[in-house]
């Protein structure tokens, strides 16, 4: 990994790509990382475009602008591919990750002219089929982490178990339906 | 008896001498400044024609109707501002103002 | 203990309000601070503070609702941004002349309009002659921490004056960051309790608070609330300095970055100072003599000390995030051309607009202004002031 992992998140109003950037920081600072975790505010509206971005180092991070040349781009909402230019200043060697049901192809297809490195996660049919609903946050999450290499596939799960346990405390099937989906969607995550 | 511990801080007092924030250090001190001197017109009051109704006392503005063994006494014009309510509120044609 | 944490800005200052545990909490919510009475009244509802929170009908009376409570003799803060804060505007000047110690969180947000509720320093700058005292922070941390300072600094009986610690909305306040608490029990030793001399409470020794002040004795007041100013810096100083013992985080009245040799440099305040340090680095790298100062303390005005840590710089940028639309730039410009000109320091500064309205500021925009200073140290002449960050024709 490199020093500074920049990561910028796509999503729409209401989704949570605001708390998957919160939660990712949460991971990384749980191993001992400098974090930030900060949408980039408007006025507030359930639907809208909205971005959120993640700035994760082994190093003091002291800078507050947004971030223009993201390592990484999560595309939360694959409606927004086009509407939004997710593309933008994402860096030579970076990498895309896309919540899709559709095929690799296909997603390939909507990034017309991009060359660069692709994920793809089905995100919903991996909490549906885990959590028994569409909470897409989990999976996503566990697949950023691998895709990016930010945790070891261990400290990452032993980390998440235990945030889960406290967050779960009183319900012990959410805590086991949320660790399968981490790692069915560790599994899951396909380059496209 | 609350004591005053304004003393000696008054309109020639360099800033030094202030309170902080200007607080006064002091209780029930408003009867030291004497407001009658505003007046323009004064209250009279009729003893022979005074019920002791004691309606005009809890109007009065000013405090300036003193009561004693509940009966009013006649005014106190140290700080009667002569505003005529007292005359206005009177059943009884009681308190002249002049 | 010290405990490392990751927070936002209102949850570090809501944290520090917990500790604290004052004995009113008087708040009306406002974007971007409406999370800190927010996170505080779950403290409350969870049995973790004390406080009487009293929820009013606005900032007017939330800050009204502080300054009786503080005249009753008690500790009493607030919290408000933008819109808010100026709602509170006459009420300031009442709690600074009062000489009630009331501390608030200001999140600050720019005033309309055009209508906005992102970030920059038109709220608490608006209202910098109001008499408070004004500490302003880089990242949460600085919020948490001259939080901690606040009470022992508004509260010191050579002082007596409110005091707003500011931070930058949104970019701070909604952001997740590192952060390191300390233990309730420091921060309530460090702290301290409140006993005022004088409070409305006492029987046995009645006082009148916020009397009518005639003309006889209005500007005597006012001197008294200007020398309680003056004495605030070496208060400010020595807390920071007894803050840094027990934390090993040291503050002073602004923070000097790589200004040792520096010949170009810039000063502003608040979040951007961070981004600013990585420009500096980037440029230190490159070879060029770049510095950067980040002022803390607004209010007192540090003048003396400010312009003998500028001394000496070919160019300097001064940077302000709000415009006092004097046509001659913002209010650090002017407080800063004064310091220099009363010190009799010359050194060739352009004061910069930056950052309304949440307009992004990134280290190319300090890389640019650093090109700029470049210029005016090989004896370009130097603008006034302008914008930057601004769509130009």
């Amino acid at each position: 990994m490199k020093d500074t992992l920049e990561i910028r998140w796509h999503g729409r109003g209401g989704q949570g790509a605001k708390t998957a950037a919160l939660l990712l920081a949460d991971v990384a600072f749980s191993d001992g990382f400098y974090v930030q975790g900060f949408p980039e505010y408007g006025p507030e509206r359930m639907g809208a475009p909205i971005t959120a971005y993640n700035r994760l180092s082994r190093n003091v991070l002291r800078s507050h602008s947004n971030i223009y040349y993201p390592d990484v781009v999560v595309v939360v909402d694959e409606s927004l591919i086009g509407p939004v230019d997710v593309t933008a200043g994402l860096k030579e060697d970076g990498v895309i990750i896309v919540n899709s049901e559709h095929s690799p192809e296909e997603v390939r297809a909507e990034f017309a002219g991009y060359e660069g490195a692709l994920y793809i996660i089905d995100a919903k049919a991996v909490s549906e089929r885990n959590i028994g609903k569409n909470m897409p946050n989990t999976p996503l999450l566990s697949s950023v982490v691998k895709v990016t290499g930010l945790l070891s596939k261990e400290s990452f799960f032993a980390n998440m178990e235990g945030s889960f346990f406290h967050k779960f405390a009183a319900k012990p099937e959410v805590l086991e339906g949320n660790m399968s989906a981490l790692k069915e969607a560790w599994e899951e995550v396909a380059e496209a | 008896m609350i004591e005053n511990r304004m003393e000696g801080i008054n309109e020639k007092s360099p800033w030094q001498d202030m309170t902080v924030g200007g607080v006064v250090l002091a209780g029930g001190n408003s009867v030291e400044f004497l407001t009658g001197d505003w007046r323009t017109q004064t209250p009279v009051w009729h003893p022979e024609k005074c019920k002791q109704c004691l309606m005009c006392f809890p109007y009065c503005p000013d405090s300036s109707i003193p009561v004693q063994d509940r009966k009013r006494l006649d005014f106190d014009l140290d700080h009667c501002k002569g505003c005529g309510i007292c005359a206005a509120v009177c059943p009884f044609d009681a308190i002249e103002i002049r | 203990m010290s405990k490392k944490d990751r927070l936002s800005g209102n949850e570090a200052v809501a944290n520090a309000i917990r500790q604290i545990d004052p004995d009113v909490i008087a708040a009306f919510p406002i974007t971007p601070s409406t999370e800190i009475p927010q996170y505080v009244s779950s403290f409350k509802a969870q049995g973790k503070l004390t406080s009487e929170f009293i929820t009013v009908e606005s900032e007017h009376s939330s800050i009204s609702a502080a300054a009786g409570a503080e005249a009753a003799g008690v500790r009493a803060m607030t919290a408000t941004s933008s819109a808010g804060f100026a709602l509170m505007h006459e009420m300031l000047y009442v709690v600074s002349s009062d000489r009630l110690p009331v501390v608030m969180a200001v999140v600050n947000r720019a005033l309309s309009g055009p209508i906005n509720i992102n970030n920059d320093h038109s709220d608490s700058m608006g209202s910098r002659d109001a008499g408070w005292i004004q500490l302003y922070s880089e990242n949460a941390q600085e919020a948490y921490d001259n939080m901690l300072m606040a009470h022992r600094i508004a509260e010191h009986p050579d002082v007596m004056l409110p005091l707003m610690v500011c931070q930058d909305g949104f970019i701070t306040s909604h952001g997740v960051e590192n952060i390191v608490l300390e233990d309730d029990e420091t921060v309530k030793g460090f702290v301290g309790e409140y006993r005022p001399d004088e409070h409305l409470l006492d029987p046995e020794r009645p006082i009148g608070v916020g009397p009518y002040g005639v003309s006889p004795y209005y500007m005597e007041m006012k001197r008294g609330q200007t020398e309680a100013m003056c004495r605030a810096e070496a208060v400010i100083e020595e807390v920071s300095r007894e803050f840094g013992e027990l934390t090993g985080r040291e503050y002073g009245l602004f923070e000097e970055y790589r200004m040792d040799d520096a010949e170009l440099g810039v000063l502003c305040i608040g979040s951007s100072a961070g981004t600013g340090k990585d420009a500096v680095d980037m440029l230190r790298a490159r070879g060029v003599k770049a510095g950067l100062v980040k002022l803390r303390v607004f209010r007192p005005f540090p003048a003396a000390k400010l312009a003998s840590a500028l001394k000496g710089l070919k160019a300097l940028a001064i940077m302000d995030k709000t415009d006092s639309f004097s046509a001659q730039g913002g209010p650090l410009g002017a407080e800063v051309r004064s310091a220099l000109y009363q010190t009799g320091v010359i050194v060739p500064a352009v004061n910069y607009v930056y950052g309304l309205g949440g307009r992004d500021v990134r280290v190319e925009t300090f890389e640019e202004i650093f090109a700029e200073l470049e210029k005016i140290a090989d004896g370009a002449p130097a603008e006034a002031f302008r914008y930057i960050g601004v769509r130009e024709r």
